[in-house]
């Protein structure tokens, strides 16, 4: 029998993939979207809906982000929501070990699982820095390095508060000094599922040594089964067996009735994502200085970058170039080689359309990756809040379960039964 | 005079239909509100989670949960509730608790807890940032303007720069503005001295009689003032208890009712369970024409509550 694909629908957030301007856009706040989006992925007999977490608004030159979608409702309250609309979908939410307590969010997430017959599912972020501090009485207090440290023993400490079954627990460790009564019973999956997000080798081992599923970025396929060997070879060191960590990259996909006629919807997609205002502050990013002087249908800046990492234009999001001379050097060559404006070159360096074609070429993509070793199956990101993910549903998933490696209904009652996860 | 009617949940569930049942009861009698007790520690779900999880089945009764100021961090306070009443569409509220227990601090490896002064202190400022946040995006933010390509005017995002004894905080919230704006603040007063102390809108108070609610009343001008009533047999509690037919519990609460009180909370005790509450003590009340369903579908105004009025957006209009 081939491998089973796991797939999972991401709730569109606040970056330039959403595209809001759309006239079928629908809120990206009324819980209409989140039922809709939720119900249409059950539908689809998805494994899990996922959904991201913000702790403080972006900000751009000193200014608060207002390009993207802005704003969201609370992670956990909505899942537990959702829980009463949906009855076999997991419900995967971002939850900062930075910013929230081992003892509260142990008993948020069982009562979670508790609420919804064993659905749950907690995507482990840390995050560095004061900016995200100034709205929290801990205030920016870890290093880089410590980060990993804390979610770490944030994940064991959690564990230890579920296999309490409610009772009396102890717990010492460099970050945690807690004890009492945990006070939830053994929830339906013992565990709910764990999934860490990160590329880095810290990263990479946290997951190794902690997590039931990475969502990862996503690569070219080689990339990808470099990247998928890498973490599954480091599994054995903890003893866990290769299937007891999922690797899920986050995807976005185009359909069309043809390659071509899909291939011209995503150029469309992409110039909605990428407005001139957009491809101004995205290059921003990388020059990590003040370029609204520029025209963004005109040549690249011929002034390098701005290399002060103490000081970056914006606020609020990772870090994405570790080089930033080297990369705008290759952007430079690639913007002459092929005379390309600051707005055509952000549309093809930034773009993060994976999968582009008919329903049938994307089903057979997916598959690959999944029988070929390179993922365990995909997060989907629609660019469309929260129709996007109706014709993948109703096109992909078909073609999918005639192959057979998608179920065509539910197997298990929690989402780690549906996961295959022990 | 029409009173309002609230029950107090309080169980150690976690199926969730044992919540559901209950709440679409109170629902379905057109109650104005229900609340779930919470604390750190006890065998109690999340309370804000239990509210959620209801929230998409059913349509009238508001939806309060215990949450603590002492342990929680306020931001995170602001946007769970604040999604509480998106999700409820405009239903939410809160039952403010403090925490001066040191098994509860310990949950949290925190400092040890704080005497009441500074306690309550603490737990008005947590409000104040709270509201703040909740008021932090004016109501019409979301533009959507193809033309400039901005999702929102940034100039209706108001930073709240709270900053106190205990936390500051720079805001502005992650949530847009609830549905009511303010969803309803209210919190358990045993102690006079909690009185002045707390921002809130509904005050739940214990008098032993109808003169002793008619002296609390007077005290708490401005603010709505709940009854707590045990009926049906004892819990732990220092509220009054009743026992009785129910007959002489609507006979109880017509006494009572020309105090002054904006209604009471029923706490369901041994013998006399929320069921009994829906299906025979509410339809005698509305007999004696002591409770009227509101046809109001938001909290704020099933209660009678003014609107809210967002503090940035007066000042930016001013």
């Amino acid at each position: 029998m081939p491998k089973q694909i796991i797939l999972a629908a991401h709730f569109p957030g606040v970056n330039n993939t959403t595209v809001w301007s759309d006239p079928r856009a629908g809120s990206q706040i009324d819980f209409d979207s989140f039922e809709y989006l939720a119900r249409t992925a059950e539908r689809g007999k998805f494994d899990f809906f996922f959904l991201a977490e913000g702790l403080r608004l972006r900000e751009q030159r000193g200014l608060i982000h207002d390009l993207d979608v802005v704003g969201r409702p609370d992670t956990i309250t909505v899942l537990a929501a959702l829980a009463a609309v949906t009855t076999h979908l997991g419900l995967a939410g971002t939850l900062n070990a930075t910013y929230h307590e081992p003892y509260e969010l142990a008993r948020q997430l069982a009562t979670l699982d508790h609420l919804s017959g064993g659905r749950a599912a907690w995507n482990v972020v840390t995050s560095p820095g004061a900016f995200f501090g100034e709205n929290f009485r801990r205030g920016g207090f870890l290093d880089h390095a410590d980060r990993y440290v804390r979610a770490g023993e944030f994940i064991e400490t959690a564990r230890k508060l579920w296999d309490t079954d409610g009772g009396e627990f102890a717990v010492k460790n460099s970050q945690f000094d807690i004890k009492g009564r945990f006070g939830v019973p053994r929830s339906p999956q013992g565990h709910p599922v764990v999934l860490q997000a990160g590329d880095s080798d810290g990263g990479r081992e946290l997951a190794a040594r902690h997590a039931d599923a990475i969502f990862s970025r996503h690569h070219q396929i080689d990339d990808a089964r470099r990247f998928y060997r890498d973490v599954k070879d480091r599994l054995g060191k903890y003893g866990r067996s290769e299937d007891s960590l999922k690797i899920i990259p986050g995807v976005s996909y185009v359909l069309g009735d043809s390659d071509a006629d899909a291939q011209e919807k995503a150029h469309h997609i992409r110039r909605q994502q990428v407005s001139p205002q957009t491809a101004i502050l995205l290059l921003e990013q990388l020059w990590n200085t003040d370029l609204s002087g520029y025209d963004p249908e005109g040549p690249l800046p011929e002034t390098d970058p701005v290399l002060d990492e103490s000081d970056t234009i914006i606020k609020g999001r990772a870090g994405m170039y570790p080089d930033r001379l080297k990369t705008a050097n290759e952007w430079r060559a690639r913007a002459e080689a092929k005379n390309l404006s600051i707005r055509d070159l952000i549309i093809e360096v930034t773009g993060r359309q994976n999968f582009i074609g008919t329903a049938s070429r994307v089903a057979e993509q997916f598959d690959e990756y999944v029988q070929t070793g390179a993922c365990d199956g995909f997060i989907l990101v629609s660019h469309l809040t929260p129709a996007g993910l109706d014709d993948f549903v109703d096109q992909v998933v078909p073609l999918l379960q005639e192959r057979g490696v998608f179920r065509t209904e539910y197997s298990a009652t929690t989402l780690r039964g549906n996961l295959g996860l022990a | 005079m029409t009173l309002h009617l609230a029950i107090a949940l309080d169980g150690d569930s976690f199926a969730a239909d044992d919540w559901t049942t209950p709440v679409r009861q109170a629902d379905e009698a057109r109650l104005d509100f229900v609340t779930f007790q919470d604390s750190f520690g006890g065998r109690r779900p999340d309370a804000v989670q239990v509210a959620a999880r209801v929230a998409p089945l059913t349509r009238h009764v508001g939806l309060v949960p215990v949450a603590t100021t002492t342990h929680t961090e306020p931001f995170h306070l602001s946007t769970a509730l604040a999604t509480l009443d998106h999700v409820s569409r405009g239903r939410a509220g809160w039952q403010v608790r403090v925490s001066h227990d040191p098994a509860e601090a310990a949950l949290l490896g925190r400092r040890a807890p704080l005497e009441f002064d500074d306690l309550f202190a603490e737990a008005a400022d947590a409000i104040e940032v709270v509201r703040r946040l909740w008021d932090s995006w004016e109501d019409d933010a979301i533009i959507k303007d193809v033309a400039t390509g901005r999702f929102i005017d940034r100039e209706k995002l108001h930073y709240i720069d709270f900053s106190g004894a205990y936390f500051s905080v720079k805001g502005p919230s992650i949530v847009p503005r609830p549905p009511q704006g303010q969803p309803v603040v209210a919190a358990l007063a045993h102690d006079e001295r909690v009185w002045s102390r707390l921002d809130v809108d509904v005050y739940f108070v214990t008098p032993a009689d109808a003169d002793q609610a008619a002296k609390i009343v007077r005290r708490l001008p401005g603010r709505k003032v709940f009854a707590d009533l045990v009926v049906g047999g004892r819990t732990p509690t220092d509220a009054a208890v009743f026992t009785g037919t129910t007959t002489q519990l609507a006979d109880l609460v017509a006494a009572w009712s020309g105090s002054g009180i904006a209604g009471f909370r029923l706490r369901p005790g041994e013998d006399y369970g929320v069921s009994a509450i829906t299906g025979e003590l509410v339809p005698e009340l509305r007999r004696r024409g002591l409770f009227t369903p509101s046809p109001q579908q938001r909290l704020r105004e099933r209660l009678g509550l003014p609107q809210a009025v967002n503090r940035y957006q007066e000042v930016a209009r001013a």
